[in-house]
């Protein structure tokens, strides 16, 4: 048995689900939890977790999937920027696809733009190395754990005096629209299962406020179906016990203070600016922006480019899955005029999004 | 979304493969909308069947651990041909070079074609080269076509899975797809992983020989991996198939290298694994012949057959829970074969 097997092993879930059936039960009422990181709906759909758990417990997806937050506005930006002569646009594979106001980039590719697929930030670095004389643009969108690698490739491409690496970012935080949707009467939510690898960055701490405030158990929860089901365990034993702190199941990596080092570089580059997240609309602080002393690595102070009017695809309701009002099987579109082929929002292109899960997954 | 464009996805293997197919490819060229095709097409003339197909190569790298372009050619046409039950006769080649490309590079393909030959026990029969101008294409392209003979009257066919089948996997599987990846994106791993390219012929006589009419369905689980060919089975056949996660046989290092890339090894191709789909009683002897020969030697039974909701693939996962298979959507990873 390897490392991975152990946290996957049915019987231990299995064991695990059937504590959370006997303590469900002593709560006598329902309780919803939601989980804002792609990564942990996709494992919740892949495993087949929500099979396992009682009736009385509910698992919704929240605004945890980076692309899929992004409004469709940054896109059509994206698009713009590859039609440009010179500009070589590179980009998490996930973007590819996401459908823009009258277009994608994978559409543009097609037609001849120059769109590269990269695994990291410094990738796109490297490409700007060998490109001189064109210019990079990499699309920085996501959460505290991809924003430092980001800030990190702006200040190497600074140490290699590059003139053409920009980046144009969509780099968002977390904790502030978990406390929006917390003070959501509708949702009624019984707790969160906190981000993983996003808290290795932040920190368990970065929860300590909401939980306080908004009285909601926050459990910081690895990604393994065993990491999952014990998350919500915790969880509920919180709702059965009547208290709201934060508490770390994934131990094993994420620490209460975080990672200073990566904090420190990504503070270095970003300061928190107002985002506005498809569904939810501006939150104030929720974002990250290019700080003044390394705007000339910011393509949109940097580059200029006319972008087409917005226009927002009808029917789609992307917004609510990601309030977590609805669940996929509620969208009208779901698998009919919407399937990963010709998907009409970005959740059903993201390989974290929720109708895309649901699709792959579903039974 | 534009509807006229041709997309990297049309060539993943996957759904958009199919729709290209379905929609134009196949009414234009045969004037019949035939949903359902097989790895080679058998045609029957004065009495005698024969098995026809071809496919073509643009893997990128060329060469890459386990094996390179001229192998994979060949490997992937005699491969189509034994899924039908064919033995492999003779085989075409077409290349298309790229102005600049290096002659030292054309011949160690070439060498390891005829290897990849001489070991399937297939003759280079017939073939063709064009050059095109720098930027036109990049480096080598190859096609090859190959005819195959039966020698049996056995039927196989991706419509032939029947209620109890059992579903074996010849080893592990998605090598070939993470081998090429690793290498085109320079991943640093601890120990390689080897493309699986392999011609797949002599382990296909060995399953007919032991299994004989039990054996329903024989497909390569190129493109699209090992699920999206079976769905594509499932559909073909109007079953369901159910899959135990468990059992399925995944490379460690391949299985950490889809980890940190966020994919499923139950997406990425093949080159040298089959999937069989034999009927209950004979599965366990057919399983065991198949371990014996080198090319099966990790075979395991991975899932079954079952008569209800036609078209459906479910897992049992490794958790426990269960969750539906689609076939592959979009891009996966294109130029991988
Ligand atoms: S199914 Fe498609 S249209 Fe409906 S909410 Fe999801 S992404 Fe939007």
């Amino acid at each position: 048995m390897n490392y991975q097997d152990e946290f996957r092993d049915s019987r231990i879930v299995k064991g695990i689900a059937a504590h959370i059936a006997e303590l469900a039960a002593k709560a006598g009422r329902t309780m919803t939890f939601m989980e804002v990181c792609g990564t942990h709906t996709m494992a919740i759909y892949q495993y087949g977790l929500r099979g396992l758990l009682p009736p009385q417990v509910r698992l919704i997806s929240g605004p945890g999937c980076p692309v899929c937050v992004t409004p469709a506005g940054y896109v059509d930006k994206a698009v713009a920027y590859s039609r440009l002569s010179g500009v070589i646009v590179a980009t998490f594979g996930d973007m590819l696809r996401v459908p823009g106001s009258s277009s994608s980039l994978m559409e543009e590719r097609a037609r001849g733009a120059d769109v590269r697929v990269v695994y990291s930030p410094l990738d796109a670095v490297k490409l700007a190395e060998r490109n001189r004389d064109r210019c990079v643009i990499f699309l920085g969108v996501g959460f505290e754990t991809t924003t430092p690698t980001v800030a990190g490739s702006i200040i190497s491409a600074q140490q290699l005096g590059l003139a053409n690496y920009f980046v144009l970012g969509s780099h968002r935080t977390i904790p502030k629209p978990m406390e929006v949707l917390t003070a959501d009467p509708e949702l009624g939510l019984d707790g969160y299962i906190c981000p993983a690898h996003v808290s290795a960055i932040i920190g368990a701490d970065a929860y300590r406020p909401l939980a306080e405030q908004f009285n909601i158990p926050c459990v910081v929860t690895g990604f393994e179906p065993t990491d999952v089901m014990q998350g919500v365990q915790m969880l509920v034993r919180q709702v059965v016990e009547r208290v709201s702190r934060v508490e770390i199941q994934y131990s094993r990596v994420v620490k209460p203070e975080g990672n200073r080092k990566a904090c420190e570089v990504l503070e270095e580059v970003f300061e928190p600016s107002d985002a506005e997240w498809r569904g939810i609309g501006v939150i104030p602080g929720s974002g990250l922006a290019i700080r003044e002393k390394y705007a000339a690595f910011d393509a949109e102070r940097a580059v200029s480019v006319r972008v087409e009017p917005l226009r927002e695809h009808a029917g789609c309701r992307c917004g609510d899955i990601l309030r977590g009002k609805i669940t996929p099987a509620d969208c009208p579109l779901f698998a009919k005029g919407c399937t990963p082929e010709a998907p009409v929002g970005a959740c059903m292109v993201s390989s974290e999004g929720t109708c895309a899960a649901a699709y792959k997954y579903g039974i | 979304m534009n509807k006229d464009l041709i997309l990297l996805g049309h060539g993943s293997g996957g759904k958009l493969s199919h729709q290209l197919l379905d929609e134009l490819i196949i009414p234009t060229l045969s004037g019949t909308p035939v949903s359902g095709q097989n790895d080679a097409a058998v045609i029957t003339h004065d009495g005698r069947r024969l098995a026809f197909t071809t496919d073509s190569y643009v893997v990128d790298p060329i060469f890459f651990p386990g094996g390179d372009i001229g192998s994979l050619a060949v490997h992937g046409t005699v491969n189509d041909l034994a899924m039908v039950g064919a033995q492999p006769l003779c085989i075409s080649v077409g290349l298309i070079l790229e102005e600049g490309f290096s002659r030292h590079d054309l011949r160690l393909i070439l060498e390891s074609m005829r290897r990849a030959a001489d070991r399937a026990g297939v003759t280079i029969a017939t073939g063709d080269t064009k050059v095109v101008a720098r930027g036109s294409a990049d480096r080598i392209f190859i096609n090859t076509a190959g005819i195959g003979v039966f020698e049996h009257e056995l039927e196989l066919g991706g419509g032939n899975a029947g209620e109890g089948d059992r579903i074996i996997v010849s080893g592990t599987v998605g090598d070939h797809g993470i081998a090429v990846l690793a290498n085109r994106e320079g991943l640093e791993l601890e120990t390689e992983v080897l493309s699986d390219s392999a011609p797949l012929n002599g382990l296909v006589a060995e399953i007919l020989r032991e299994g004989g009419d039990a054996v329903h369905v024989l497909r390569d689980p190129t493109r699209g991996g090992v699920a999206t060919t079976l769905k594509e089975i499932a559909l073909q056949s109007q079953v369901s198939v159910t899959l135990l996660e468990r059992s399925i046989p995944v490379h460690p290092q391949v299985r950490g290298v889809c980890a940190i890339l966020g994919l499923d090894p139950l997406y990425v191709a093949n080159e040298g694994k089959l999937l069989a789909i034999v009927a209950p009683d004979a599965a366990e002897r057919v399983l065991e012949r198949m371990r014996i020969h080198p090319l099966g030697k990790d075979a395991a039974v991975i899932g079954g057959v079952t008569a209800a909701e036609a078209g459906r693939v479910r897992m049992e996962t490794v958790a426990g829970g269960m969750r539906g298979v689609e076939m592959l959507a979009g891009e996966q990873l294109p130029r991988i074969c």
